[in-house]
């Protein structure tokens, strides 16, 4: 029998929701200053009326559905995936008042990718956007980044097996210190050091490059936010190709690659050992894929022949692909090349690194390279079963952070992901060719949009069919908190329509 | 005979110069369209290595590099990274952002689609630039609208905290 959610169930799940509600309002005070420092008043009244809006709706659903229970595991499952669509809802607000959006459905679709760090976007004269709505679209994705709820955990939620049951459903299973708040607050921790440094590199950068130093900062930090949380949105319509710099492009590269790095490991190489790089089976794993991928794309480039000379190759198929495999989505090439030169193998390659995503744990969306790491441990394992003695007893064992025993509960939830996400590309990809989209360019942005990754082949734009944006839209959001909470949310439905 | 030889050299010559005359006045007239970003991305191929007009707006600002300068132009479909000469960007006086409409450049250079000097980028480097519209810098009006939306806002807020404050104070007693 399926019992029905009682009203102190929908009031829990109200009070947390109202909470993190807040917590998206007050981060719109940071625009708000800026367009006031910047002498931009438009956006600073539509950061007015936004920041407004998310308090009062905020503290009515406090004020109405408050409770001082702590959340189970389902409510706190479906506070987590309601969240995220609350915050995209009221974080579209701004963009929709700057009239920049077409309707407010593009306004959702790109809050939804900043949040969910995902990089697609519809925006419209992005040339000539004000510097408090360009930062709020880079903020919305360093604060989707490090989790909505990792930020409402770390200002505004008390420490409590609640809090745990919310950071699980944000699509994070790893505890980095004894503490979940202490967690949530470390994570934003590496972040800021991480903040500083990077805007100064990029800034240092993009003064030598020739930008103004004003420029050279908001870019560098607007582009700092995007890259590390492996986002992808760039403050210019031309992504990443606007700078025409290799040292920008080495840079992001950089930082691309460390924001696709599990906190855990971020933490361990900090503070106790540097050695955990070479031997964390996730590294390991992204370091072996990247290779193999990139080895694909460069004989589909060469194929192609469409770059001249192996620096040229290198450059444009390198980046692509570190920043398909970081599920980034910055791109020095534009979107339609992919599908006029780069060819189909390329092409497919790249599909396949951007499916594949980084480490759990991170910014990034995708598989997740432990899950690779693991289902090929216990491939190995079986193959190597087969080869010995029936009599012959072994033990297989992974590192990641110390020394695992690999169990077959890990291989079975692993396999069970991998599965997930691969229908999930699929699903998309089909809805792009019953739209009428070719195969290929519509399973590259199916596979984008749900691993957050970010690159277009040209089907993302204000034009598309509104089915498609409502895909991607869920896509983006699924792929984001790794399905177990949102199945919950559907059960949770589920039970409130048929439950006794 | 002799004289129909004479008259029919002169007809040659007249016509060759009426030909001649043509020739340079369509030249004139008829000038090389521009292409637009979507043309040259979309059929990269074909115009790759060719000499091209494109036309847009000057965009984010000018990046200096040594005696070049990267000059990016939108035409209002895409941005297009222009490679130009030092002496050729000083034409520019605003590049568009938030605050301004930038000039509008007419240039006229070689298209590379995957460009060996710049990394395999694709650009166009200018032999010769003219400034079609010149750019402004933008007053925005503050809308009416917003303001008063803010202060009804603001209203509701207040009645809010109001009625916590007293649902605080009567859940105290």
């Amino acid at each position: 029998m399926i019992l029905k959610p009682s009203l102190a169930d929908l009031k829990t799940v109200g009070y947390y929701l109202g909470k993190i509600i807040i917590g998206i309002g007050m981060s719109m005070l940071l625009p708000l200053a800026s367009a006031a420092a910047c002498g931009e008043l438009n956006p600073a009244y539509d950061f007015i009326i936004a920041f407004l809006i998310c308090i009062i709706i905020g503290k009515f659903l406090i004020l109405l559905c408050f409770s001082e229970k702590n959340l189970n595991w389902a409510q706190g499952m479906v506070v987590v995936s309601l969240a995220w669509l609350a915050v995209s809802l009221f974080g579209a607000i701004p963009f929709y008042l700057s009239g920049h959006w077409g309707s407010y459905l593009d306004c959702v679709f790109d809050a939804m990718s900043g949040f969910a760090t995902t990089g697609l976007t519809l925006v419209q004269d992005l040339d000539h956007i004000s510097r408090a709505v360009n930062l709020w679209r880079h903020l919305i994705m360093f604060i989707g980044g490090q989790g909505v709820v990792v930020l409402a955990l770390s200002f505004l939620v008390r420490g409590s097996a609640g809090a745990f049951r919310m950071y699980v459903g944000e699509g994070r299973d790893e505890k980095i210190l004894p503490n979940v708040v202490e967690t949530s607050r470390f994570i934003w921790i590496v972040s800021i050091v991480y903040f500083i440094l990077g805007t100064l590199v990029l800034a240092i950068v993009g003064r030598l490059e020739g930008m103004s130093w004003l420029n050279s900062f908001f870019h560098g930090a607007c582009i700092f936010m995007a890259a590390f949380d492996t986002g992808g949105f760039a403050p210019q319509s031309q992504n990443i190709l606007y700078y025409h710099s290799l040292s920008y492009e080495i840079v992001t590269m950089v930082i691309m690659i460390l924001g696709s790095l599990n906190f855990k490991l971020h933490y361990t190489l900090w503070l106790q050992s540097k050695k955990e790089l070479t031997k964390n089976i996730e590294t390991r794993a992204f370091f072996m894929t990247i290779m193999l991928t990139f080895f694909l794309v460069a004989v589909g480039l060469a194929k192609s022949g469409v770059y001249p000379g192996v620096l040229g190759l290198f450059r444009k198929g390198f980046y692509q692909l570190i920043s398909g495999h970081t599920g980034t989505g910055y791109q020095t090439i534009y979107a339609r090349q992919f599908i006029h030169e780069w060819g189909d193998f390329a092409l497919a390659a790249l599909i396949v690194a951007m499916g594949l995503g980084g480490g759990v744990c991170s910014t990034t969306g995708g598989i997740k390279m432990l899950r690779i790491g693991v289902v090929f441990k216990a491939l190995y394992n079986d193959v190597k079963r087969i080869m010995l003695p029936e009599s012959a007893v072994f033990i297989e064992k992974y590192h990641h952070i110390k020394e695992m025993i690999l169990q077959d509960r890990q291989v079975r939830s692993a396999m069970l992901i991998l599965l997930c996400y691969l229908g999930l590309y699929a699903i998309g990809g089909i809805i792009g060719m019953l739209l009428g989209y070719p195969a290929l360019e519509a399973f590259f942005e199916s596979t984008s949009s749900a691993a957050n990754v970010g690159l277009s082949c040209g089907i993302t734009k204000a034009s598309m069919p509104a089915l498609l944006k409502l895909t991607y839209i869920a896509q983006m959001w699924i792929g984001r908190l790794e399905f177990m909470s949102i199945f919950t949310l559907v059960g949770f439905f589920a039970a409130f329509v048929r439950g006794k | 005979m002799k004289i129909n030889f004479i008259k029919a050299t002169r007809l040659c010559g007249i016509l060759f110069l009426l030909f001649a005359i043509c020739y340079l006045l369509s030249a004139i007239c008829y000038a090389q369209p521009a292409v637009s970003s979507t043309e040259l991305i979309e059929r990269a191929k074909e115009f790759a290595g060719k000499e091209v007009i494109y036309e847009g707006e000057v965009i984010g600002e000018v990046m200096n590099r040594g005696d070049h300068s990267w000059v990016n132009l939108n035409d209002g479909e895409n941005a297009i990274g222009i490679w130009l000469d030092n002496n050729l960007s000083g034409i520019i006086s605003f590049c568009g952002s938030y605050q301004a409409r930038g000039d509008w450049l007419e240039v006229r250079g070689i298209f590379n689609r995957a460009c060996k000097m710049h990394g395999a980028d694709l650009d166009i480097h200018a032999i010769n630039v003219k400034k079609t519209r010149e750019g402004k810098a933008i007053r925005h009006r503050l809308l009416p609208e917003k303001q008063k939306l803010a202060i009804i806002l603001s209203g509701v807020l207040l009645c809010l905290l109001i009625l916590q404050f007293f649902k605080r104070r009567l859940s105290r007693k």
